[in-house]
């Protein structure tokens, strides 16, 4: 098994290097028996998967209440993002284009209930149901146009609309992407924010070419102050609480053509305390802070 | 497929407005035994279309469930059968029917084939 795995790896990492699996086929073509085994079975593919999937799921800024969610896998292939889906204890569906990846699903016992399904097609999911939705390496696929008759405008225009239709309010949606060029980028959160979504950009190691990663965070209607930072890196001390300096409470980005979902209010908010230990330290920095009273860190009105 | 699943899923064809419940053809249900939460099956309960989870469940050959969900106890043999129908029948055989344009989603080793063809988009 260990030489198997070392003769796939340099042959996928050379695939990987020269093309991208998009620019081939179309995912149901491209990820056949043989591949979706090979995917699977690659020990790198599945480690990067799982940490992918755990850094996607922390991003969906789940309650902290113990409570197992119901989640939407999209692009769930051979299951391995699902696997972390379960690990962290909560019920999902899966859905991918490809038979071959969900049989290796299948194979694999993974708890979620699978789906063969086209995403460009719409999601066809009820109303409000989802609590929140991760997807690891697969929203790029839509941007193509592999039949004559897929306008990728339309397919996103689809899934947008059923993702956001489906997404119980206050919901997120956290998209892991290898964007081809930053035009295409550009048309996914265009596609996004046109849906409904509120949201950004989540860049990990933004310095490292090997390491950087980019997560695409959406929010039904508005956007929450609070989305995580993305990780830094060692060396990188600029800009280190840029999210952390906002007021608690939420921000509401108006949208004219989407009924605002609302979304519920952040009761825990950062406290007195935090921000006293804020001011020292930029002061500490020699930075010009203002003398601290009894005013420092009181409650503002809501429109703050 | 389970009816947690069963009990979301819409037939998305062009044109088609009573898109959901999909009517259930089982030709073989196995049963799997998953852990007991009521936290989580009282989350779930707010999202469930009761009518179309006990038809779901009586096509799959249990019985159990009562015609109307509680209203605001839920207690545990409820739920127990609650969890059961939602989270332990699986269809693994047979097809989804598409209450209005009688279209047929096959289902196969547990997986529904919803891919629409190119005129039904």
């Amino acid at each position: 098994t260990v030489l198997h795995s070392c003769r796939i790896v340099p042959a996928l990492k050379t695939l990987k290097m020269s093309t991208r699996p998009e620019l081939l086929a179309p995912p149901e073509i491209f990820y056949d028996d043989s591949e979706a085994r090979k995917y699977t079975s690659s020990s790198r593919i599945v480690e990067i998967q799982a940490r992918l999937s755990e850094r996607a799921l922390e991003l969906l800024a789940l309650p902290e209440d113990d409570v197992p969610r119901f989640l939407l896998d999209i692009g769930c292939g051979s299951g391995l993002s699902g696997e972390t889906i379960s690990e962290n204890g909560h019920q999902w569906i899966g859905l991918d284009i490809s038979a071959s990846m969900l049989n290796v699903a299948v194979e694999r016992e993974v708890e979620g209930d699978l789906l063969l399904g086209d995403m460009g097609q719409g999601l066809g999911l009820r109303a409000g149901v989802i609590d929140g939705a991760i997807s690891i390496s697969a929203v790029q696929w839509l941007c193509n146009a592999d039949k004559s008759s897929h306008e990728p405008r339309l397919r996103l225009k689809a899934f947008f609309g059923s993702l956001y239709r489906c997404l119980s309010r206050g919901a997120r949606a956290v998209f892991q992407v290898y964007p081809e060029s930053i035009a295409q980028r550009e048309l996914i959160l265009r596609q996004a924010l046109q849906a409904g979504f509120g949201g950004g950009l989540v860049v990990d190691y933004p310095h490292s070419t090997k390491k950087r990663k980019e997560f695409l965070v959406l929010t039904c209607g508005s956007v929450p102050t609070s989305i995580n930072d993305g990780h830094k890196g060692s060396g990188s001390e600029d800009d280190d609480d840029d999210s952390e300096d906002e007021d608690n409470g939420m921000v509401c980005v108006s949208d004219r053509n989407r009924p605002r979902k609302k979304q519920r209010t952040n009761k825990k908010g950062k406290g007195r305390e935090w921000v006293l230990r804020k001011k020292e330290q930029s002061r500490r920095k020699g930075n010009d802070v203002p003398a601290d009273s009894k005013y420092t860190a009181r409650k503002r009105k809501s429109r703050f | 497929m389970r009816l947690i699943m069963h009990n979301m899923l819409t037939c998305n064809i062009k044109g088609v407005i009573n898109k959901s419940p999909l009517r259930i053809e089982a030709e073989k249900v196995i049963k799997k035994e998953v852990d007991f939460n009521p936290d989580f099956l009282r989350h779930m309960l707010a999202k469930i279309e009761w009518k179309a989870l006990v038809d779901g469940a009586r096509s799959m050959g249990y019985t159990e469930l009562p015609v109307h969900a509680p209203g605001i106890e839920s207690d545990e043999p409820f739920l127990r059968k609650f969890h059961h129908a939602l989270l332990e029948l699986n269809l693994e055989e047979g097809s989804l029917v598409c209450q209005e344009s009688g279209r047929k989603f096959p289902v196969n080793k547990g997986v529904p084939n919803m891919l629409l063809h190119e005129k039904e988009v």
